[in-house]
Formats: C-alpha cells, structure tokens, sequence
C-alpha cells in the first residue's frame, strides 16, 4: 500500500467530523482538495519540486490526527486605558469573509496543499486592517505535543490590507520526544502599498517532519522579507512561492540552515515576476555537518510582461563533513529582454588554512570549527531587521553549532 | 629531521638545536623548505614528519596537537598570515588568548582586562584599533598583516618564536616597530627562529647563530657574520663549497 491510501481512508472516515469542527469557507474547498490529492497521492522524487525529498516514508507510519479546537482570546490590555487591538483569529471566527483568500493564494495542484486543506479544521488569520500596523511583532508559537505519534495540519492565512503593516514570527517547537509529522499551509495576501517582515524558526527535534508550504502574492509598492530558519529539526520540506502582481514591489527571501546527524531539509523556492519593475533578493546559506542533507532548489521566474526586473539569488553553502551532503539548484527562467537577474551557488567545505592559522593561535579545533561556521552564518542573522530576534538568533546559531541546542532553548517543558 | 609535503620530500635531514634565550637565524634560497621547517615545527596538518623527532622543552612535539604545541608557548608569524572573513579580530584573539589561559589552567579573562591588554599590546606595535573590528586580516595591507601577526604574538606571550619573513613587504619605519616590538617582548627565556633574507631586520634582532638551509638540509651554521656575508655575496659561493 502506498502511504496516501491510509490518508484516503482517513478523509472518508473523518470527513465528516472534520466537516463539523471546521466552518463554511474551508468546507467549501474541502472536497475538491481531497480529489486533487486522491488523483495525484504524494509527489514521487520523479516530481521536479519533489525530487530531494521522499514524501512517501515520511507519511508512511500511522499518525493519529489532532482536531483540537483553536481559541484565541482577545488580547488583554497591558495596563488600564491601554485597548490593545486584535489582529490574530482563528479562522473560524473570521472578522471578514475569507472566502475571496482563502485556498486562493495557494498552488491548488500541489497535493500536499491539496492534503492539507482536506484536513485541517481551523487555522489562524492574521488580518490587519487599511493602514494600521500592529505596535508590537506578532509571535506564533507552535507546540507540537502529544503522547502518540501525532499528525497536525496547520493552516494561517495573513492578510495586509492597503498601507498595512506587520512583523509576523511563527516558532516551531517540540514539547514532547514524539513523532510528530505537521503540514502547514501559509496564505499572504499583501494588497498594495503594504510591508511584511516575517520569520519562521523551526526549533524541533529529530522526530519531526514539517512539510510547509508558503505562498506570498503582493500588489504594488509592496515590501516583503520572508526568513526561513531551520536550527533544529528531522525532516523538513519548505516551499515557498511569492507572486509579485504589481508593480514596484519587492522580496527578499532568506534562509539559514543548520544540519547535522541525519537530519535533513529541502528548501524550494519560487519568485514569479508577472510585472515590470520589481526587485527580488534571495539568498539562502546552509552549513550541513554529520551524515545530514540539505537541499535547496530556487527558481526566478519572470515573465514576459516583467520589463525591468532586478533579480539576485545565491545559495551558498558550507559542508563540515565529509559524510554530508549538499544539493544545490539555483534556476533563472527569463521571458523578457530588459532585466537584471543574477544567480549563483557554491558549496564549499571548511577552510583548512584558517584552521590551522586558528589552532597554531592555540583554539582548539572544535572551537575553531564553530568559529568559522559561525562566521559563515552570520551574513544571513545580519540581514535580520528585528534587532531583538536578531540578537537573539546570534545566540542561538552559536549554541546550535556548540550542539547546544538539542532541545529548545526557551521550552519550559525541555527543562 | 625529515619532512614531505604533498607526497613530496621537502626536509631531507634537518638536525637543529635552540637553546632557551637564542635567537637563530635561517637564511636560505627560495624553495629550500624554510617555511615548510616552521610549519613542522608548529603542527600544520598539511605537512608529514617521515623520520626523526622533534623536541620542546623535554616534549614530544610531534605527539601533541597544533593548538596544544602553542598553549606550550610556540608562536609563528606567517609569511603569508590567513584571511579568516566573518571572524573579528577582538573575538579572534579572546578566543585564542581564553584557549591558552584554559589550557595552563587558568580563568578566562574579564572582558574589560582583556580588552585593556589588546590596547596595551597594540601600542606595542602601533596597529591601529579599528583593523580590530574588522575581519581576521581581511582588508589588511601587507605591512599591517605582519604587525598583526606580531601583535598576536604579543597578546600569547610565546616563548618560542618562528618569525617567517616578518620583514618583507614592511618599510623601513614599520621594520624598525616591529623589530623593536618583538625586541621588547622578549624575556631572558624567549627564543626565536628569524627566517629572512635580509640583513636589515637582524640589525635589530640580531642573531646568536645563522643557518643557511639549502635544498632541505642545513649546510652551513655560523654567528652573525654569515648573514653579513651572506647578505653581501648571496649564496653561490656555499652552493660552491657543496659541489
Ligand atoms: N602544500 C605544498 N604542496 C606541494 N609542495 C609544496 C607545498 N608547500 C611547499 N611546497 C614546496 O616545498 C618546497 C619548499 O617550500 P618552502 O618551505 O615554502 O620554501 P622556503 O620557505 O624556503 O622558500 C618548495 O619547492 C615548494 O614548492
Ligand atoms: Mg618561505
């Protein structure tokens, strides 16, 4: 039996529970999604976008499913007078329709969005209204915890009015030494003149499978900066797609992986230049140790009406090990005559020189090591706006590449 | 002592003794296997010892590691000192300098004292303090990376110096600083190993014994007067002798 039968039984089971716990505008897409992916079962490695990653094994072993409810209180004035507004919901209590958004901003095709939405039940809207910005970065922490291996489907769909703003900063975390495999499905729709600034940090353990998709589609005069940070984790897939539909907007998208032992994780990137006149920036740095895999495929995509478009990607990469191994493929596929793209990779391994220059100053080999990765990494924290996360993350890649960081650093239940 | 590199025999029977408080000069045609000496000496990984024993201070050398042969007090300054971007140079040396007081067993430095001895130490040499912020010799001058290396060595307080042509690509007002620099860092117990071509930096550290090293192997050993006559009639006429 290939895995998605077992996933194929479970929708036909639990549907319907699923149909009850959920609401009117995930129902309607709901069914739909499940045939496109009982047409197409999980991608094969054969699948261009599929190709580092065996999504089959990962979904292979039985997954309980959690179809816990989300509540989300309204939030709490710090002190009196103080009315602090609500920007975060779940998506059942909507303040909007989200029928016009929702499962619209996402590649319907790809089965595991396809999957995703088939199954979750409720998700989180992060919706700022025309022209306000939120006082302080909203932070999305998710717990994976359970007693049995457990499966969640995440769902959040952040929508930015005109001239809204939003730093948004969504943490993974493993509250429990138990397989947990997560599909999450991010919908952005950033209407013009609006400015995102967002984080995912994935902080799990070598148990966990993520599987995210991300799609971004922004208007005109539009800023997005997107950071995907792996620190620690098992398997994980990221995807993640940006639409740039209107003129004078901007991506940056960012990525920092750090692997060692078996881990893996596969980055795949798309940025799909429909108009003139955009810019886009990628640049995504591993440094794979042990006997892990990291994998990073990018396509700059611009179109035949994308006149003036300014385009660079890099991908660079540090193997510590011998026994790690890197996959790099950075894709520039150009439809139009008067642009400016740029794309490179490099995968290099540990300067020895500068070690040995290191250790005749007396630091030791490992310390010396952790030095030069860190130093390697640094170029992409330093991109980091945030000042706090910024600091923080210093901290962090430093213990992670210490092998401090086996376990989240801030988890109350890791102690 | 020998030595291969790259599958290759560079030092072909090295036999040499430094006594605590000397300083030595080696002096010798290009090519001859002066770096690759000090590179054995401190430990780099790249070269092999195929034969015979090095000693320091009554230790097996070649049994210890690179970082352990400088935490015993062994210190070189590249010819060709290692660019290290994303590394600053502050951190750089609290690293080495915390790796050696751990090693001897002692506490790392206070973040205030050490930085009060980089200050002291830079005066020393006169480098300037921004170069500190900056990566590890990235963006450095020629000159300004052989203060830096003897900068280093003033924060690390060796007590055995390999110094690889420290003088080249140094003025004559930088020369005389950094001669002068590693002069006043000098103890009674500090020796040294001075590879140069020149006649003008061991005006200022002048040598006990000069050694010409040619094709591998020590072929002639004086006092001072050889690297005067070296410096005045080159190397033809000890090749000559050989013949
Ligand atoms: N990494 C290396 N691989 C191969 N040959 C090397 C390497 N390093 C040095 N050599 C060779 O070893 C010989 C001695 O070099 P070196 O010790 O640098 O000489 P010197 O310092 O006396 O000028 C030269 O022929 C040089 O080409
Ligand atoms: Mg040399």
């Amino acid at each position: 039996m290939k895995s998605e039968q077992q996933y194929i039984e479970l929708y036909n089971e639990a549907g319907a529970l699923i149909k009850q716990k959920s609401c009117p505008v995930m129902n309607a897409v709901r069914d739909e999604a499940f045939r496109v992916f009982e047409a197409k079962g999980f991608p094969s490695k054969k699948v261009e976008r599929y190709k580092y990653t065996d999504v089959d094994a990962a979904f292979a072993p039985n997954y309980g499913i959690s179809l816990n409810p989300i509540e989300i209180k309204a939030p709490q004035p710090c002190k009196e007078g103080d009315a602090r507004k609500q920007y975060v919901f779940s998506l059942k209590n909507a303040p909007i329709d989200l029928a016009p958004y929702y499962n619209n901003v996402a590649d319907k095709a790809d089965a595991l969005t396809a999957l995703n939405t088939a199954l979750v039940h409720d998700g989180l809207l992060i919706y700022v209204p025309k022209n306000e910005c939120p006082a302080d970065p909203i932070q999305i922490d998710n717990w994976l915890q359970g007693t049995a291996a457990t499966m969640m489907n995440r769902r959040v769909l952040v929508i930015l009015e005109q001239g809204a703003q939003a730093t948004i900063i969504i943490n993974d975390h493993a509250a429990d030494k138990q397989r947990f495999l997560t599909t999450q499905v991010v919908e952005v729709v950033c209407k013009d003149n609006s400015h995102l600034d967002m984080y995912e940090i994935e902080e799990t353990t070598p148990l966990c499978s993520r599987f995210s998709n991300v799609y971004i589609r922004e208007g005109r005069d539009c800023s997005v900066k997107h950071n995907s940070i792996t620190l620690f984790n098992g398997q994980t897939r990221n995807l993640c797609d940006v639409y740039l539909t209107g003129e004078n907007s901007e991506v940056t998208l960012n990525g920092c992986v750090i692997t060692d032992k078996n881990q893996r994780v596969d980055n795949n990137t798309l940025i799909d230049h429909q108009v003139s006149n955009c810019n886009s920036n990628e640049l995504y740095k591993y440094v794979v140790d042990g006997q892990s895999v990291g994998a990073f495929a990018g396509k700059i995509l611009v179109e035949k009406d994308a006149q003036k478009t300014t385009s660079q990607e890099t991908n660079s990469n540090l193997c510590a090990s011998s026994d790690a191994r890197m996959f790099t493929q950075p894709m520039l596929e150009i439809y139009a005559d008067d642009v400016k793209c740029a794309h490179g990779s490099t995968v290099g391994v540990m300067d020895e020189t500068a070690l040995f220059y290191m250790r005749q100053r007396g630091i030791p080999e490992d310390e010396a090591r952790t030095l030069l990765k860190n130093a390697f990494m640094g170029q992409v924290i330093d991109q980091i706006q945030l000042r706090p996360l910024r600091d923080k993350l210093y901290v962090k890649v430093e213990k992670r590449f210490r092998g401090e960081l086996d376990k989240c650093e801030d988890c109350r239940l890791c102690k | 002592m020998h030595a291969t590199v790259g599958g290759k025999e560079i030092l072909k029977g090295v036999d040499l003794t430094i006594k605590d408080g000397e300083i030595h000069a080696l002096m010798g045609t290009n090519g001859a296997g002066k770096s690759t000496l000090s590179n054995v000496i401190v430990g780099n990984p790249a070269y092999e010892v195929t034969e015979g024993s090095i000693t320091f201070n009554g230790q097996d050398l070649l049994a210890m590691k690179t970082e352990e042969r400088a935490h015993a007090g062994i210190f070189m300054s590249f010819q060709a000192p290692i660019e290290i971007p994303g590394v600053s140079m502050t951190n750089f040396m609290r690293a080495a300098v915390n790796a050696r007081r751990q090693a001897l067993g002692k506490e790392p430095l206070k973040s205030t004292d050490f930085l009060k001895i980089m200050r002291e130490k830079r005066k020393l040499v006169e480098i300037d303090q921004k170069l500190m912020n900056r990566s590890v010799n990235e963006g450095f001058s020629g000159g300004e990376r052989k203060r830096n290396e003897i900068f280093q060595m003033a924060m690390l307080e060796p007590t055995f110096c390999i110094l690889d042509e420290t003088d080249s690509g140094l003025d004559v007002d930088a020369l005389r600083i950094v001669a002068e620099g590693f002069n006043k860092l000098r103890t009674e117990e500090t020796s040294a190993m001075v590879i140069t071509h020149y006649q003008r930096l061991l005006d200022y550290i002048k040598p006990d014994v000069v050694h010409v090293l040619i094709d591998g192997k020590i072929v002639k050993t004086g006092g001072p007067e050889l690297a005067l006559k070296i410096e005045n009639e080159g190397f033809d006429w000890i090749k000559a002798e050989l013949a």
